[in-house]
């Protein structure tokens, strides 16, 4: 038995997961329509590839990858693209976002599915085809998976972990995956192996999921690798990539590294299993695991192609009457969905109907009283409640001092803030705005740059142009002088001796009074020119402060609402 | 539809849920209080509480804060009955109504309410009554109180003579006046044996009090109300300096087990600077901060001009916490050394 390492902090809310474990996975059948958003991972936006009036096979692909980290789109069924464009999306701003919208056939017709021998392929080829097969971070994350599926070149990789801790409370899809599908995630998990090398896997599961850990146990047994699986003890945020490497491995991987730099990389459970049917099955990733909980009937999880409309998938667990909004996630770092109508995208790994009842509103907000329950519960020892009087102060200089971009979110220290606050509300505003000023002073900085060099592209045009008139106002008196030597020369005259060098003197002397002029003109020019720098940048600058200042009073009536 | 903001599960907490837990920790010590000295506390609790929360209530209506949530949240009643505990119980009810107030008015209200405090505003309360009514601040009842229910509200009230017989000094005032009338004439050891005046360990009858408070504050920390490091710190170091000095020199200092029950030790080390609000935060901190206390407080008590140091040593150490929290940062998770 391998001896674990403890994380500090955390907590142990209700875990709520029994409920939605009594049935196996089930299709969830067709939706009406699917709307199958082509921004699904972190990264790139992929181009779309289709068009309104396209007939599309499920697994065919509608979304190019744009870039490295980029992962590729897929139609989730059969049928006819309907619609390219902006359509509403899972996110809390309720914002719309570029959609494929597909009417099915309700024939489901895959594309002709081949799969990938891949002791043939090299790595590149096997991170490329991940790519194109939409493989992503299921845990929530959705990092395009192939990007992480390079080893440091000065670090030797030590462990791969398999995530398989599901600790937020509700959530049960990787449960039921391991339970069903084991074989197929250690498989996943040994084409990880194959591509990073590392010393030890170890695939962590939370222990109150005994199933799954025997299921595992008895696929890794079966497979005959030598993986580990290692049961953690239960709670929060045990599943979180850096809280579950730290368990097992001991390891802290700080907010400014890679894991891989310590020679540890983490993957989902779900993430191995969707990567090894796109390459052993030649199946993109076209449908998730979804659990369907909170106020319904029949609390289930189900496979569900990716696009379904929430309303539809959370129509076939009975939501209950007093049933108000949906939650995405989990209830410490999931989201009520602005819209029922949201697809499910490849992040979407529960559906909480949501009531009053089940989540009660919290009290109104006290002031905090330095109690310090929020750094002890901190799983990154950060001591939220500075960072909460220095994000309420809108002093971000010190909420960075105060390490606020170590904070993962988690919502542990809103968990237990006896003064309710909403700590991570005020750390996500303090991280938007501070994100905000930089690409406001980036932004400053290249227009003053792009300024600058105008200024001394026109100058040194200027000074061009003031040479080139000096040269030809130089050659001029010099031909003049010639001729007048010429006609002088012609004449006999006694003064010729000394005068003969009088041309060339001359023009010596006035090509220097041009040059003379033009830099004085230059000059008076780049003095005349700086007040109007400052008289030109002053009202971009100014309107930029007042749309910053605008957006602060709009957050502070806010806070005063809540 | 309600958009509250993630986390939508959330533990059952509250400020009020804090405050209670504090009181209840209280309990027991004023049980104890009320056999051994008498029934006169419970009038000074209530005159206390009635007080704190009428000027809260005045406080948060000319700040233009919702009265509700503020005066459920036991706030000011922990800081009444924290004033009342460190009182003489036989102090006239002005007196504490007078502590009481500058303690939520100006130690708290006026710069800026809950949370916002640098000072424990019942020491605030303390510190001022001693220095304005050093002789009322003084007079603290030898043993048991040898009069009824009614007379001793009388006395509070001002409708019966204060009787200066009734009333003496505290066991700890007691030993260092005797200490300094006496010159090298006299130990401790025989002064202590004077049960009458120090009980058997401390102090008599108040000794009991103190090991209540112990007994609260132990349980606050199983609750997780207070963490370990700030009472540990404060008795350790409080234990620390008194046993020193008491190896090297028996006969003129007292026992470290007499200066950890008597005065308000125990209450300070549990109840006082663990006040969240003005005492460090960082674990390293509250060591720290509780060790200072904890020095402070017996440098005070012996060698300075009160008879108890408690108060100015719990003060003085608010002064340092920002201080002493900017110096105490933990390293954060990924940034610790050898990482």
């Amino acid at each position: 038995m391998r001896s674990l390492f403890k994380f500090k902090g955390g907590v142990k809310p209700p875990t709520q997961k029994t409920q939605s474990v009594g049935e196996p996975i089930a299709a969830a059948p067709l939706p009406s329509h699917v709307s199958i958003p082509l921004h699904q991972s972190i990264g790139g936006t992929p181009r779309p590839i289709v068009q309104a009036g396209d007939r599309v096979l499920k697994g065919q692909k509608i979304g190019e990858a744009d870039g490295w980290i980029s992962a590729a789109v897929h139609a989730s069924t059969s049928g006819t693209v309907v619609h390219v464009g902006p359509q509403v999306v899972p996110h809390p701003s309720g914002l719309a976002a570029p959609c494929v919208v597909i009417e099915p056939d309700g024939l489901d017709t895959w594309i002709d599915r081949q799969p990938v021998d891949i002791s043939a392929l090299t790595p590149e080829a096997i991170r490329e085809a991940l790519r194109d097969a939409g493989v992503v971070g299921l845990g929530g994350a959705v990092f395009p998976t192939h990007g992480k599926l390079t080893a440091s070149k000065t670090v030797p990789m030590e462990e791969l972990v398999i995530n398989g801790a599901e600790c937020e409370p509700y959530i049960t899809c990787d449960d039921l995956l391991m339970r069903e599908r084991a074989e197929d995630v250690v498989r996943g998990a040994a084409l990880f192996r194959d591509l990073l090398q590392p010393k030890r896997v170890l695939i962590g599961i939370e222990d109150n999921k005994p199933e799954a850990v025997a299921a595992m146990a008895a696929a890794v047994k079966a497979a005959g690798e030598g993986f580990e699986v290692v049961a953690v003890p239960t709670r929060y945020p045990a599943g979180g990539a850096k809280q579950l490497i730290r368990v097992l491995t001991g390891k802290e991987v700080p907010a400014a590294k890679r894991s891989t730099d310590l020679g540890v990389q983490c993957f989902n459970v779900a993430t191995a299993y969707t990567a090894w049917r796109a390459l052993a099955y030649g199946e993109p990733v076209v449908s998730r695991v979804v659990t369907v909980t909170g106020n319904v009937e029949r609390p289930r999880n189900y496979e569900v192609a990716i696009g379904t409309p929430f309303a539809e998938l959370l129509a076939l667990t009975g939501p209950r009457a007093d049933t108000q909004g949906i939650i995405m996630g989990g209830p410490m770092m999931g989201f009520l969905v602005p819209d029922a109508q949201v697809p499910v995208v490849k992040a979407t790994n529960c559906l909480i109907a949501h009531s009053t009842a089940l989540f009660p509103p919290p009290p109104p907000e006290m002031p905090c009283i330095r109690c310090g329950e929020c750094a002890r519960a901190c799983p990154h020892e950060l001591q939220p409640f500075e960072m909460y009087w220095f994000s309420r102060a809108k002093n971000f200089g010190k909420t960075q001092e105060y390490n606020i971009f170590d904070c993962i979110e988690c919502g542990c220290c809103s968990f237990v803030c006896p003064s309710r606050i909403p700590l991570v509300q005020y750390f996500r505003f303090a991280k938007s705005e501070i994100w905000a000023r930089e690409a406001e002073k980036n932004a400053a900085e290249s227009a003053k740059a792009r300024f600058e060099f105008k200024q001394f592209r026109d100058e040194r045009e200027k000074q061009e142009k003031a040479e080139k008139l000096a040269k030809a106002a130089a050659a001029q008196a010099a031909k003049k002088a010639a001729e007048a030597a010429a006609q002088a020369g012609a004449g006999e005259n006694p003064a010729t001796d000394v005068p003969a060098l009088d041309p060339a003197a001359q023009a010596e002397a006035a090509k220097k009074a041009t040059i003379q002029a033009a830099m004085e003109r230059a000059r008076v020019q780049r003095e005349a020119a700086q007040p109007r720098n400052i008289e030109n940048l002053s009202p971009t600058q100014e309107a930029q402060v007042a749309s910053v200042d605008a957006r602060r009073s709009d957050t502070g009536e806010n806070e005063n609402n809540q | 539809m309600d958009f509250s903001s993630p986390p939508y599960a959330l533990k059952e907490a509250s400020v009020t849920r804090v405050m209670t837990r504090v009181l209840l920790a209280l309990v027991p010590a004023i049980a104890v209080y009320v056999s051994v000295i008498g029934p006169a506390i419970l009038v000074q609790l209530g005159v206390a509480s009635a007080v704190a929360l009428a000027g809260e209530a005045v406080m948060l209506r000319i700040r233009g804060k919702p009265l509700a949530p503020f005066l459920t949240d036991g706030s000011a009643v922990v800081t009444a009955w924290l004033v009342a505990l460190v009182f003489p119980p036989l102090a006239p009810w002005w007196l504490v109504a007078v502590g009481v107030l500058f303690a939520i008015v100006i130690a708290k209200h006026l710069y800026g309410g809950l949370g916002q405090n640098p000072f424990n505003p019942a020491m605030v309360a303390f510190a001022v009554c001693i220095v304005s009514f050093p002789a009322l601040m003084s007079q603290w009842p030898n043993q048991g109180l040898q009069l009824g229910f009614a007379e001793q509200a009388g006395i509070i009230f001002g409708f019966l003579p204060r009787v200066d017989a009734l009333t003496a000094a505290t066991p700890l005032d007691a030993l260092k006046t005797a200490l300094k009338l006496s010159e090298d004439n006299v130990n401790v050891a025989s002064l202590l044996a004077d049960q009458t005046v120090y009980g058997h360990f401390a102090g008599r009858g108040w000794e009991w009090i103190a090991l209540a408070y112990l007994v609260g504050g132990l349980w606050m920390w199983q609750q997780r109300v207070i963490t370990w490091q700030i009472p540990l710190a404060f008795i350790g170091a409080l234990g620390a300096i008194s046993g020193a000095l008491w190896l090297y020199h028996p006969a003129q200092f007292a026992s470290p087990l007499f200066h950890l029950f008597s005065g308000s030790a125990m209450l300070g080390a549990f109840f006082i600077a663990t006040d969240p609000v003005s005492s460090a935060t960082t674990p390293r901190g509250k060591l720290v901060f509780g060790a200072g206390a904890g020095l402070l407080a017996y440098l005070i008590r012996v060698f300075g001009g009160y008879p108890d140091g408690v108060a100015f040593a719990v003060l003085l150490m608010n002064l340092c916490v920002p201080l002493i929290d900017l110096y105490t940062q933990p390293p954060i998770f990924g940034m610790k050394d050898g990482q």
